[in-house]
């Protein structure tokens, strides 16, 4: 190796830009002053300063999910890293790819109970793709660039590495590898070709067919996107998407049926239902989407498409896996389907059930009076910034699953949401690391009341770095979808479901340096979404909308896809116990 | 060793012995134990052991982890992925699966006794091919290798005959023929 030794730190650093690393998002902390003192004497890597750990994980998702570029995080050891926990858990769910540095104390203090030490190592190891306690200075380069490679390919995710503080201060050489190939991990890309060929087969001569889409689309990159809006051309069958899989196919589109699930739309979870095949793409059969598994989808052949193996046959069983890169695999369906000539037809039967389940309507709602509809507050920020194409990232409950349901995405990487872990306050960070990754796009966090007080302290990052995120808070005064199961399930008992004590969150936002806007009414909205719009700055949105509203349709504890809940007043308020403790 | 929670009632229990390679690295053993708890799989029995040609630690160095667990079927395949897409994971052969291999175990059995029961102790064990490593006037220490029913029951014999304490190594096992699994 050429090259003088430099510390531990810069090594970092250095690695760091070989990676095409710009922003890193993180918090100082005793156990890593020698980064942020490299930190300090380079100008290539931008640091935005969170204020809480957790922030930085989902700031660095949000940039991650909306760039398509590994997300980077930075924090010290003990609090830095368990404050870092739930963001990386989160990451895992959602299949995100980021880094997370931590501090440690010096390796001879390793196991003393030290200030600020805790076992990074193993809290994180089951809510990492992977992780590594780097215990030489030497190793520090391959290491982190493994790490990115780790992170990045494969079925995405949150690697770790937990980097004690005098290997950050002795020194090493350092040299950009030139390509990284692990011993063991090697993802497959391309799918199996005779799995494949079986898979056009069974396209070609169903009758019901549906696409059932997910993350991994979004995952796979914008070509993927492109080869499944060319399969559905082709096969003319109708597509549906998971949470995670907004975007994939544009909602405009007449073949698509809107996302499927708890609260899916009618046609889709039926014709999931009563579909002959079912071709699932980079999706994972999750329990909000499959509801009771012995109902589900009981006339269907099942195709699974997915890069982690260990999905498949994990709660469904299907007939045909195939392993690999959802865009490697469609782009080889394309060419088989239009190789062989096959043709799509016979489906008319099909599309004409189809259209049926479509005149239930199932996202309908009523807006009158002066009070604000949730479903038509998020109707109308959709008809006022659509054009923009903007990017909508959500906290957790009612309003990320009417934000879901009626803000339509026609693009992906526009739609950032926390699907498998569920973890409120989210949004708010989301929102800062995409208007990072994408400076000139309109930035929204749809939020509640109660989920943007998880991590409110993140106004002052937007502020700090000038960013014109809007938060547009759909305010219930309630944490609506807790309030929403005990309506369902307990009935009615609202324990400890109230947003008690609520600040005035307009004068909360201009003291972090936001502009506030109150929307108490409905005449008032139109022009409430206007000032936002045109504020060239922060806007925090404090809509107040029906307290009561509950999000439909939905699909019940224990219920199959067949056994909607289209309103209110099918609700019968109590379950049976084998149902309560099921979903 | 609790019982499997299973998404699958309605397909019965298998017993599996699992063939696992992995990178000799620090916190491996960790990954996978904690993988079999975290999501509710049983462990009958665990060995692991740096198996590196040079059969020391260092760069390159490999271990063989041997789990026997029991589930059913599906589980077991979920299992084998849930191993296999770890990311020190060489390879994951599930030997039950593969059909013919070897499975042995080795127990050390601590026996105390005098007279008759001694006697029949040391009788016993010569059947078995127990090998006496230690002994007192008053006791032996038997080490006994091979299939865990044959151990089991040379242990149930022992007991009529003055057992005192039992450590067991847990199955180790290796496919049959030239190749490797």
């Amino acid at each position: 190796m050429q090259g003088r030794e430099i510390s531990g730190a810069d090594i970092i650093v250095r690695a760091l830009v070989d990676l095409g690393v710009d922003t890193i998002f993180g918090y100082p902390g005793g156990a890593v002053l020698p980064i942020y003192d490299a930190l300090f004497r380079q100008k290539a890597i931008r640091h935005i300063l969170v204020r809480h750990e957790q922030a930085a994980v989902h700031a660095a998702e949000g940039y991650a999910r909306s760039t398509g570029k590994p997300g980077v995080v930075l924090v010290t050891s003990g609090p830095g890293a368990t404050n870092a926990v739930t963001g990386i858990t989160d990451a895992l769910m959602d299949s995100i790819p980021i880094v997370v540095l931590t501090g440690q104390v010096a390796t001879h203090l390793i196991g003393s109970d030290a200030f600020q030490e805790c076992d990074t190592v193993g809290i994180t190891r089951h809510c990492s793709k992977h992780n590594y306690l780097v215990k030489e200075t030497a190793r520090l380069g391959p290491v982190i660039h493994e790490a990115f490679h780790i992170a990045t390919s494969g079925r995405p995710g949150p690697v770790v590495i937990d980097i004690p503080k005098n290997v950050q201060v002795a020194t090493a050489r350092y040299e950009k590898p030139s390509r990284i190939e692990h011993r063991t991990y090697r993802p497959r890309l391309k799918g199996d070709l005779s799995a494949i060929e079986a898979a056009v087969e069974m396209l070609a001569v169903a009758e019901r067919p549906i696409l059932y889409v997910g993350g991994g689309v979004i995952n796979s990159g914008p070509g993927a996107a492109q080869l499944l809006r060319d399969l559905a051309r082709l096969t003319k069958a109708p597509v549906t998407s998971t949470l995670m899989g907004l975007g994939a196919f544009p909602a405009s589109d007449p073949q698509f049926l809107g996302m499927l699930g708890m609260h899916g739309t009618f046609e889709a979870n039926m014709a999931m239902n009563q579909c002959d095949l079912m071709l699932c793409l980079g999706a994972r059969f999750d329990d909000r989407v499959t509801g009771r598994l012995d109902g589900f989808s009981p006339h269907s052949r099942k195709i699974h498409v997915d890069i982690d193996p260990s999905s498949f046959n994990k709660t469904v069983r299907v007939d045909l896996c195939v392993e690999g890169d959802v865009g490697h695999v469609l782009e080889d369906m394309v060419k088989l389907w239009r190789a062989r000539g096959h043709q799509a037809g016979g489906q008319d039967d099909w599309w004409n059930r189809i259209k049926g389940w479509r005149t239930r309507q199932s996202l309908a709602f009523t807006q009158e009076g002066p009070k604000i509809q949730p479903q038509h507050a998020i109707r109308r920020l959709w008809e006022a910034t659509h054009k923009q194409n903007p990017i909508i990232t959500t906290e957790v409950g009612q309003h990320q699953m009417w934000a879901a349901q009626h803000f339509d995405f026609e693009k992906p990487n526009k739609w950032l949401t926390s699907g498998g872990l569920g973890t409120m306050g989210y949004g708010l960070p989301a929102a800062i690391g995409a208007q990072l990754g994408n400076p000139k796009a309109l930035v929204i966090d749809i939020a509640g009341e109660a989920s943007i007080q998880m991590n409110i302290q993140e106004l002052a990052t937007a502020t700090q770095y000038r960013l014109p995120v809007k938060v547009f808070v759909l305010n219930n005064e309630y944490m609506g979808m807790v309030r929403q199961w005990q309506d369902l399930t307990y009935e009615g008992r609202h324990s400890e479901s109230y947003s008690d004590s609520l600040p005035d969150f307009v004068k909360l936002a201009e003291a972090y340096g936001w502009k506030g806007i109150r929307i108490e009414t409905v005449d008032q909205l139109e022009q409430g979404i206007a000032d936002m719009l045109t504020h060239d700055g922060p806007v925090f949105v404090d809509c107040m909308v029906e307290k009561h509203a509950n999000c439909f349709p939905m699909i019940p504890s224990g219920a199959t896809h067949t056994e909607m809940l289209l309103g209110p007043d099918q609700v019968a308020g109590k379950v049976d116990k084998s149902a309560e403790a099921l979903v | 060793m609790r019982a499997v929670k299973s998404l699958f009632p309605e397909e019965a229990a298998e017993r599996h012995t699992l063939s696992i390679m992995v990178d000799n690295e620090a916190g491996v053993l960790g990954r996978i134990t904690g993988l079999f708890s975290a999501r509710g799989y049983n462990i009958e029995s665990l060995t692991v052991a740096d198996v590196s040609a040079a059969g020391r630690l260092g760069d390159g160095a490999v271990s063989r982890i041997t789990i026997v667990t029991s589930g059913p079927r599906r589980v077991i395949d979920q299992i084998v992925a849930q191993l296999d897409r770890l990311v020190p994971v060489h390879s994951v052969t599930d030997l039950s699966e593969l059909g013919p291999h070897v499975e042995r175990e080795l127990a050390l059995v601590k026996v105390a006794g005098t007279g008759e029961k001694r006697v029949e102790a040391l009788r016993l064990a010569d059947i078995f091919r127990a090998r006496p490593v230690d002994t007192t006037t008053q006791s032996f220490v038997f080490e006994i290798s091979g299939s865990t029913q044959k151990v089991d029951q040379f242990i149930a014999l022992m007991r009529e005959v003055g057992l005192v304490e039992v450590a067991r190594g847990g199955v180790v096992a290796i496919s049959r023929g030239a190749q490797p699994a």
